[in-house]
């Protein structure tokens, strides 16, 4: 068994192994369901320390699996998926610490969940055969159902399962298109007149990648709007956002920071690794709208998270804000925008997580995300009120951390197109800086006015660590990004291979050596 | 030279993380409070030494070409498209050296570790003192990053970080609503201009396939004619984000705000250095100005007006920081004004010459309200001179600079910004001519009211209380005559007497003031003398700079230079002009001694004092406009989505999940369920039938057993097989 499955697999088999201690033991299962966690994150270094940049697929494993639907098990990732995997367990310990005093009964369903939760995703990002795809894909929902249904706030119900079917039905959606591409690809589609290629039967993302662009422009299209709908709702594009902020202000705060982190990055990677790939022209096609919605997702999140009154909304919404970013990096089409798109998923889930961790931090103390109920508490828990500011500066997108870097190079990418686009979605940036420093006015600045905030307790050692933690990650990518720009190299140049296959079929710019004033060049 | 240029970047960002992490301890103890001033005056000394040393060791190479030193590729951003061609877009972390970042590191680092020093006295009785010189120690680093780096991405990363020091030190004081307020306004405002700064940077990148300078300005002085329509909106462009950074019309209104701060913050941040950034950075990119008269206008003319805006509402201010703040706005639209008619060297020479005086006279400004336990209202103020003599004397030097009487510093760079605009247009001098009277006015005004005439203390009636300000004495505005002598006042007073005179402030500060005070008085004449009193042609300042102003097409850039008439004209209307100010402000401020006429002649324009008082409405305007569309846009958004876009969800939720939820249920209920229960109620009902046999009677069963048995022997009798 390969590396990737190890992994895969490790918080899975956690899972079981939880399933023998005793309910009443719960310091035992939180330090068991952590050193799964650390023992996966440190498996997977494996694969950061291992992976060879200049190559695309690595780690591949294939097996055999179900002969008479041709599904085969394929294992593999490339850059893209190196950096999701490397985020989702690097989380998964934030997410597993966090809990700690966050969760307050049922620990045992509850740990035993979020490790399933890891394995699905994973899973999810080192398939390459649609069929094992989509099964990661669905287990993925239940236990993060489960997460939100069960320790989630006052309305966890509606949540959760207003969570569960919108996603189930985008999906449902992205079946049909699979079902397209394996169809073309061997008999056709009788009945909508649709000629097929012959060739046998398989569910190989790889191989789809290479008959995609032999699919007519119509048939394209409708498959990208299939995959769209399946993916625009994980990520979640504007105008099918309203179930995150109502699943966020509902999950308890590890669920808020794999969904946020995780999950959210479902849908953009999906789009990264199937729509873009396979079907060039349908992209194309329905370009114009994606970066319609991705802009209006930029500027409307912002706008609506400027009037928040609870912290965790507020959180939420600027998600929609920036996963608007991601989306217009991504149909940029061209290697800097598709790198900013990348390394953004990643900025976000470190950022993101953080601002919910923090706000679980609050919570936990005072019962109450209520912006209102706060003020001055910069006097009162000055760490805290340090951390909070990092953690804003990064998602606010402030240069020499993690935010800047992924937000310009998207940037960049939509400028080379049109510099309208830079010019619309650079107003998210303004906007960013105006809902979180307001946010950070009402609760840190101004005097500590509320005595229910007298006593609060500033953060303690383990909150210190998680946060340091991710603080490090924020300036490591801010100061210096090479390591995470170099694996995307050879992904993104074979994603804007396969969208624009002249793209790079030019010559390049001659820079002539500086001329020197008069009297310089007399000096010499 | 790469190392070196290295450490004096790092050192102030070594010297933060040390007292960042120790920002926690009490700094009010001896030996945190020293270990604090070690890693702070340390850093900042070191640097500011190297830094000295590296311009020393350019200054004497013998070429003044340009030194760049990649240290690492920071973002590589990938291979992008530029006209036909492509190029690899991407930003090394790298520095340069050349005269014009040499003369920044210089004031960058000197005024900057000065400060630092004055900082020490002034700051001594603040809880957040290891807190302040972190920021502080922070922002030179950031402040260097801008000066030093050797492309636009650099740049912008100190652009930004200069932004955010800013915005913490001016909420230093973050419980006091108003500072919280003001840092906020600045970092948003801030934003706004970045908001056109980077849209320039993504425009050079499709241009020029690059943001290194030498890159970009090779194709440009190779081929100007190629670049000169874009070359306009990049200029405009970047020019947005100088006038966020630079506080110009109409970016300009957090500036005065941003006084909130102590008062070493903003003779550091907000006079000497940060807000110079954006004339440092439309100089740094003359090649693409040059190629634009449309930008280079728009530059000027902005430049003319916010100096002469902002030098009217001077007049009317009672504040003495307020008045400092307006005078730094109009001052930089005077170096706005210098770059725009294409005087680069003249705005550099009053960029340097401005840190000096006016770190000076902000300096002076926190020695009076330090002295005077708080106080910023002039109105409070006067015969200072008696008590703390050095700092009259100082800022009496300073005074003298700014209001442009030779041979101080101000007098040289603001005749050569004069002599540009003169050169280019009527108008634009005229402005600036003004402007320059004003300035004298009003600076003579803050003078005469400030240290002459008598003290008048703490208990002037009919005076409404002044601006919030100096938080560091744990005032509350409201509450500040009430104060007087208590504890809060008192623990300001610290080491000194515990009497209200005003009382002279300590070495550490005084010091500071004569240091900067001598470069006032010398700053200009060294490097600036003018040609018609023998100086060489171009003056040394002009010659220094000129490496910096490359050839476009093979065309030299030229200085403008006005005829020995014009000069002598120029030179003597100016010093007309100030002195007519100084006059005037003697006149009604220090003859006057109850300001009478002044007051009379405020109440009989009473409209238009009141539109200077209230700085023309324009934040009222702003607060109108803009941030309360904005979020009355929000709400309505927040509300649409709430009820349309997620009730659009909830809608198919009712039209499908109920409907076919419910209609499947009932369904099931009456059909499905309905036969299985049909089936039960058969079953059921048969039993409650058949129940009635069960009586329990024995004499029942006896007879249904007698029944069956003739019933049987029936049966067997006559169907016998």
């Amino acid at each position: 068994m390969g590396i990737l499955n190890i992994v895969t697999y490790i918080p899975a088999v956690g899972a079981v192994l939880l399933l023998f201690f005793k309910k009443d033991n719960p310091a035992a299962i939180r330090m068991t369901a952590t050193a799964i966690a650390v023992i996966d994150f440190l498996v997977s270094l494996k694969l950061w320390f291992g992976f060879d940049s200049t190559k695309l697929w690595q780690f591949r494993e294939t097996y055999d699996w179900i002969p008479s639907l041709h599904v085969k098990y394929d294992f593999g990732i490339d850059g893209i998926a190196l950096l999701l995997i490397m985020l989702t367990t690097f989380m998964g310990i934030i997410a597993v610490v966090s809990s700690y005093s966050a969760i307050g009964h049922r620990e045992k369903e509850y740990y035993i969940l979020l490790l399933l939760l890891q394995t699905g995703m994973i899973g999810t990002f080192c398939a390459l055969d649609f069929f094992l795809f989509y099964l990661f894909w669905e287990i993925m929902l239940v236990p993060m159902y489960f997460i939100i249904g069960i320790w989630g706030g006052p309305r966890k119900l509606y949540a959760a399962i207003k969570f569960f079917l919108y996603t189930l039905a985008g999906s449902v959606l992205m079946l049909l298109s699979i079902l397209g591409l394996y169809f073309f690809n061997t008999d056709g589609i009788p009945f909508l007149n649709i000629h097929g290629l012959g060739n046998p039967a398989t569910f190989s993302v790889l191989k789809f990648h290479e008959i995609g662009h032999l699919i007519p422009p119509t048939l394209q299209f409708w498959l990208f709007l299939g995959f769209f709908f399946g993916f625009a709702i994980k990520v979640p594009m504007f105008p099918f956002h309203t179930w995150l902020p109502d699943a966020h202000v509902e999950a308890p705060t590890a669920g808020s920071i794999i969904l946020a982190a995780v999950l959210l990055k479902m849908g953009t990677y999906g789009f990264v690794r199937f729509a873009l790939p396979i079907l060039p022209d349908g992209t194309k096609e329905c370009l114009p709208w994606v970066i319609g919605l991705a802009i209006i997702g930029i500027i409307y999140g912002a706008l609506v998270s400027l009037v928040q009154k609870d912290m965790k909304k507020l959180v939420a919404y600027s998600s929609v804000s920036h996963l608007g970013f991601v989306m217009l990096g991504m149909f940029a089409l061209n290697p800097m925008g598709l790198k900013g798109s990348v390394l953004q998923m990643i900025n976000h889930g470190i950022s993101t997580g953080a601002l919910f961790l923090l706000v679980g931090f609050i919570y936990e103390r005072r019962h109450t995300r209520m912006i209102a109920e706060y003020g001055g508490l910069a006097k009162q828990m000055p760490m805290y009120a340090a951390l909070f500011l990092i953690a804003a500066l990064s998602s606010m997108g402030l240069p020499a951390l993690n935010g800047f870097i992924g937000e310009f190079t998207i940037l960049v990418g939509a400028a080379n197109v049109s510099i309208w686009w830079a010019v619309f979605a650079s107003i998210g940036i303004v906007l960013g800086a105006a809902y979180l420093l307001w946010l950070y006015q009402r609760v840190f600045w101004g005097p500590l006015d509320n005595p229910e905030n007298h006593h609060v307790t500033d953060v303690n050692g383990r909150e210190m660590a998680l946060m340091l933690a991710l603080i490090a990650c924020m300036v490591w990518i801010g100061v210096y990004p090479k390591p995470f720009f170099e694996p995307l190299e050879e992904p993104v140049n074979y994603i804007v291979r396969k969208v624009d296959p002249t793209y790079f079929d030019r010559h390049p710019v001659v820079y002539p050596a500086a001329q020197q004033p008069e009297h310089v060049a007399e000096a010499k | 030279m790469a190392s070196a240029l290295l450490f004096i970047v790092l050192l102030p960002a070594i010297g933060a993380l040390i007292n960042g992490s120790r920002a926690f301890a009490n700094p009010l103890t001896p030996k945190n409070r020293t270990v604090t001033n070690a890693v702070a005056l340390l850093s900042t000394g070191l640097s500011a030494v190297l830094a000295a040393w590296t311009v020393f060791t350019y200054a004497t190479l013998g070429t003044h070409e340009a030194f760049t030193h990649t240290y690492y590729t920071w973002v590589p951003a990938g291979m992008g498209h530029v006209g036909n061609a492509i190029a690899n877009f991407g930003v090394d972390f790298a520095f340069r050296i050349d005269t014009l970042s040499c003369t920044m590191l210089l004031i960058v680092t000197w005024i900057g570790f000065l400060i630092h020093i004055y900082a020490t006295g002034y700051m001594s009785h603040e809880k957040g003192y290891t807190r302040f010189f972190t920021y502080l120690n922070l922002f030179m680093f950031m402040m260097l990053l801008l000066v030093l780096g050797a492309n636009y991405g650099v740049m912008f990363v100190g652009w930004e970080g200069v932004g955010l020091c800013s915005y913490l030190l001016i909420g230093f004081y973050y419980d006091k609503n108003f500072a919280a307020d003001a840092g906020k306004k600045a970092f948003i405002t801030n934003r706004i201009g970045d908001f056109g700064f980077v849209l320039g940077l993504f425009l050079i990148f499709n241009t020029f396939g690059s943001a290194d300078y030498g890159k970009v300005f090779a194709l440009v002085s190779a081929n100007p004619h190629a670049y000169t329509g874009i070359a306009t909106a990049i200029c405009l462009l970047l020019f947005v984000g100088a006038c966020g950074k630079s506080a110009q019309i109409p970016l300009y209104v957090w500036l005065p705000d941003a006084m909130a701060g102590p008062t070493p913050v903003s003779a550091l941040i907000h006079a000497a250095t940060m807000v110079t950034a954006g004339v440092y950075m439309v100089v740094r990119s003359n090649p693409l100005f040059r190629l634009s008269p449309t930008a280079m206008g728009i530059v000027a003319l902005v430049g003319a007006l916010t100096a002469i805006f902002a030098a009217t509402i001077g007049i009317a201010q009672n504040d003495i920081k307020k008045v400092l703040a307006y005078s730094t706005v109009s001052q930089l639209g005077y170096m706005f004004l210098a770059a725009g008619v294409g005087a680069f060297t003249a705005a550099i020479f009053h960029v340097m010459t401005h840190a000096f005086f006016k770190a000076c006279l902000f300096l002076g400004a926190g020695s009076v309200i330090h002295g005077c336990g708080g106080e910023q209202d002039m109105r409070k103020m006067g015969g200072l001179k008696k008590y703390m003599p050095a700092t009259r004397m100082t800022m009496l030097i300073a005074c003298v600079a700014i209001a442009g009487i030779p041979p101080l510093a101000g007098f040289f760079s603001k005749d050569e910004i004069l002599a540009g605009a003169f050169m280019r247009s009527w108008w634009l001098w005229g402005l600036g001519f003004v402007t320059a009277g004003t300035t004298a006015f009003y600076m003579f005004r803050l003078y005469y009211m400030t240290f002459e005439g008598e003290y008048r203390g703490a208990h002037v009636e009919g005076i409404e209380t002044s601006e919030p300000a100096h938080g560091g004495h744990n005032l509350i505005p409201d509450q500040r005559h009430l104060d007087q002598g208590d504890e809060h006042s008192d623990k300001a007073h610290g080491h000194h007497a515990h009497s209200h005179d005003p009382h002279e402030s300590p070495m550490s500060m005084t010091g500071v003031l004569w240091a900067l005070a001598i470069l006032a008085i010398f700053g200009g004449m060294f490097f600036g003398w003018p040609v018609i009193w023998g100086g060489p042609s171009p003056t040394l300042f002009q010659r220094w700079l000129e490496p910096v102003l490359p050839a476009l097409g093979g065309e030299h850039f030229e200085f403008p230079e006005p005829s020995h008439g014009q000069e002598w004209f120029l030179v003597l209307s100016s010093i007309a002009v100030a002195v007519f100010g100084i006059l005037q402000a003697r006149r009604f401020y220090f003859t006057d001694t109850k300001f009478a006429k002044a007051n009379a002649l405020a109440k009989k324009y009473s409209f238009l004092h009141g539109v200077l008082e209230n700085k023309y409405y324009v934040d009222e305007l702003y607060n109108k406009t803009v941030i309360h569309g904005t979020v009355v846009l929000s709400e309505v958004l927040a509300f649409l989505d709430k009820w349309v876009v997620d009730g659009a969800v909830n809608l198919v939720r009712h039209i499908t999940v109920w409907p076919l939820g419910e209609g499947s249920s009932l369904f099931d209920k009456y059909v499905v369920d309905g036969l299985v229960n049909g089936v039960a109620w058969t079953a059921k009902q048969g039993s409650m039938a058949l129940r009635r046999a069960q009586s329990g009677f024995v004499q029942n069963y006896a007879l249904v057993m007698g029944s069956g048995i003739v019933l049987l022997a029936v049966v067997y009798l006559f169907f016998k097989p």
